[in-house]
């Protein structure tokens, strides 16, 4: 068999693979073996393409593979749970690199493109580059290295700038040529639109840009494959493509926001900046008297937030759960679309603290029966519970669906202190005359807890 | 390829993707957009690609760097996957064992 026709029909079967591998993910049965396939695939697709015909530079390659696989092994393996969102967005961030720099290889050869080969190959360029630097700013941002978020009316009118700029020089590799100079301004140009797009995003809207930054990689790695003649990629990557879009207009609604919404206007002002009040008074309760509300409850709702994942406290709110269904008590635990820092954040680290998933519902499955809790402990979250985004029509987060937790007989709210969360929003539910605030940090707070609990 | 063919694929493969995620259960999310970070791993095929056929030092750095991105994006998104996948687990189904899926 001749082997070009044998490198086409692996390409072809790693494409089923990675379909049916990511089918196999919507269920968390099937989900691992899934996996398993899309794996296959990968391996095979590599294999193949050691045998294309004419190819030089095999020492390099091989170096490359193996340098880029030992760096993401090393670090993969070691990463804790709660930093897999930057991890992610690093990875994400290097197959865009990737994309921008086969882009550049092949501008820079001999070979000439039809114009529109040349404009898929351009724009796939810019793309993937966007997504290199803007992934690179959220792994970045992220992992706490940026913290300051630059607010100003200014960088929407620089970027409407740059993007033009990219455009014109897009246009001008295509229709004019690419001199080696050109294509490092251009490639130039990409790189900083990238970082000055992501830059302005706020924290709390950083899953919702994972998810983009995500698919923009798919669709940089499918448009590469059209310019390229490269089956798998080219299916591979539209898949991911358009997957990733869809994911990304599920978390924008689960926000409540427009995805241009997210992308050019700020919103999520993590400097700590506290509304002022909206009246009333928090009531404060001791570890003590939560306990002894929590034991003797029958049934109780624990409401996690990232503060739950920065304080590390998963697995002891895991250990107050196993005391309390001891005890006879029902625990659930509710999660909202958003918690955490990329979409569905949450379930994996209570799946790491050891939770059965069965125990964790969503906001869709739970909403009804927080009327029949007698105790819900809502633990670093805040905006997810604020019960004006059903009521006030001012409010920027109006409309958001949010857990109700204010429906309960009882509320707990487990919070490091009193400001506000990332929208800035004050929260009506810490003023409500059935919620009891219990402040510290959340391992802290859950170690005083058990202690309680264990002692009745 | 033929300008419309590829057309065609584009638009399928489109869909495919749109209907394999529009029935994942939010408790899926993480794991799946890792998954698919791992599928657009496969840039590392066309990064090998424009290496072996790279002849100047230029290219072959810049094609160096794209095996090395791409590598990285495939074994990385692949083992943070899997350890992500590791850990969801059913009440019934005892925490010790890891071995995985039932048959």
């Amino acid at each position: 068999m001749n082997l070009a026709l044998l490198i086409e029909i692996s390409y072809f079967i790693s494409a089923i693979l990675f379909i049916v591998g990511l089918k196999a993910m919507s269920s968390p049965k099937s989900a691992r073996r899934g996996m398993l396939w899309a794996g296959a695939g990968m391996v095979l697709a590599v294999a193949v393409t050691f045998f294309h015909a004419g190819m030089t530079n095999y020492g390099l390659m091989v170096i490359a593979i193996a340098l880029g696989s030992a760096v993401a092994w090393w670090t993969a393996k070691r990463v804790a749970m709660t930093e897999m969102p930057q991890m992610t967005a690093l990875y994400n961030g290097m197959g865009g690199g990737a994309a921008g720099a086969i882009a550049a290889v092949e501008l820079l050869g001999p070979k000439e493109y039809g114009a529109l080969l040349m404009s898929i190959g351009v724009l796939g360029a810019v793309i993937g580059t966007v997504a290199f630097s803007g992934s690179l700013v959220a792994f970045a941002k992220l992992h706490g290295l940026i913290k300051r978020t630059p607010r100003s009316v200014l960088v929407p009118a620089f970027n409407a700038v740059l993007a033009l700029a990219t455009l014109a020089g897009a246009i001008a590799l295509v229709t004019v040529g690419h001199p080696a100079g050109g294509l490092a301004l251009f490639f130039a140009a990409a790189f900083v639109l990238g970082v000055t797009l992501t830059l302005p995003i706020g924290g709390a809207d950083m899953p919702v840009v994972i998810s983009l930054l995500n698919a923009l990689t798919g669709l940089a790695v499918g448009l590469k494959g059209f310019v390229i003649d490269n089956a798998a990629m080219m299916i591979a990557g539209t898949v991911v493509g358009a997957s990733g879009t869809l994911l990304t207009q599920l978390m924008a609604k689960a926000m409540n926001r427009s995805l241009a919404g997210i992308l050019f206007t700020s919103f999520g002002t993590d400097d700590g900046e506290e509304a002022s009040g909206t009246g009333g008074t928090m009531r404060e309760v001791d570890p003590t008297d939560a306990a002894i509300m929590l034991a003797y409850a029958s049934n109780v709702i624990f409401v996690p937030g990232y503060g739950l994942a920065v304080a590390q406290a998963q697995h002891k709110v895991w250990e107050l759960t196993e005391l309390l269904e001891e005890r006879g008590v029902k625990v659930k635990f509710a999660i909202h679309p958003v918690a955490g820092r990329m979409p569905g954040h949450m379930n994996v680290l209570l799946a790491e603290a050891g939770v059965p998933y069965d125990k964790i519902a969503d906001l869709e499955e739970i909403n009804a029966e927080f009327p029949r809790t007698n105790v819900v402990v809502v633990i670093g979250a805040n905006d997810v519970v604020n019960p004006a985004a059903r009521t006030k029509k001012d409010s920027p987060i109006y409309g958001m669906p949010i857990l109700d937790a204010d429906k309960a007989e009882q509320t707990i709210v487990v919070k490091r202190g009193r400001g506000a969360g990332y929208s800035g929003i004050e929260n009506e539910l810490f003023f409500a005359d059935n919620t009891r605030m219990l402040y510290g940090d959340a391992q802290d707070v859950a170690n005083k807890l058990i202690a309680s609990v264990k002692t009745l | 390829m033929e300008g419309f063919v590829a057309l065609y694929i584009f638009m399928l493969a489109a869909f495919t993707g749109y209907e394999v995620i529009s029935k994942v259960p939010v408790i899926l999310h993480t794991p799946l957009m890792s998954g698919s970070n791992f599928v657009h791993g496969i840039v590392v095929v066309g990064a090998m690609v424009a290496l072996g056929f790279a002849e100047t030092t230029a290219q072959q750095v810049i094609g160096f760097l794209a095996v090395f991105l791409g590598a990285g994006n495939a074994v990385g998104g692949y083992v943070v996957t899997d350890r992500m996948l590791e850990m969801f687990k059913t009440s019934d189904d005892p925490r010790s064992s890891n071995k995985g899926d039932q048959a």
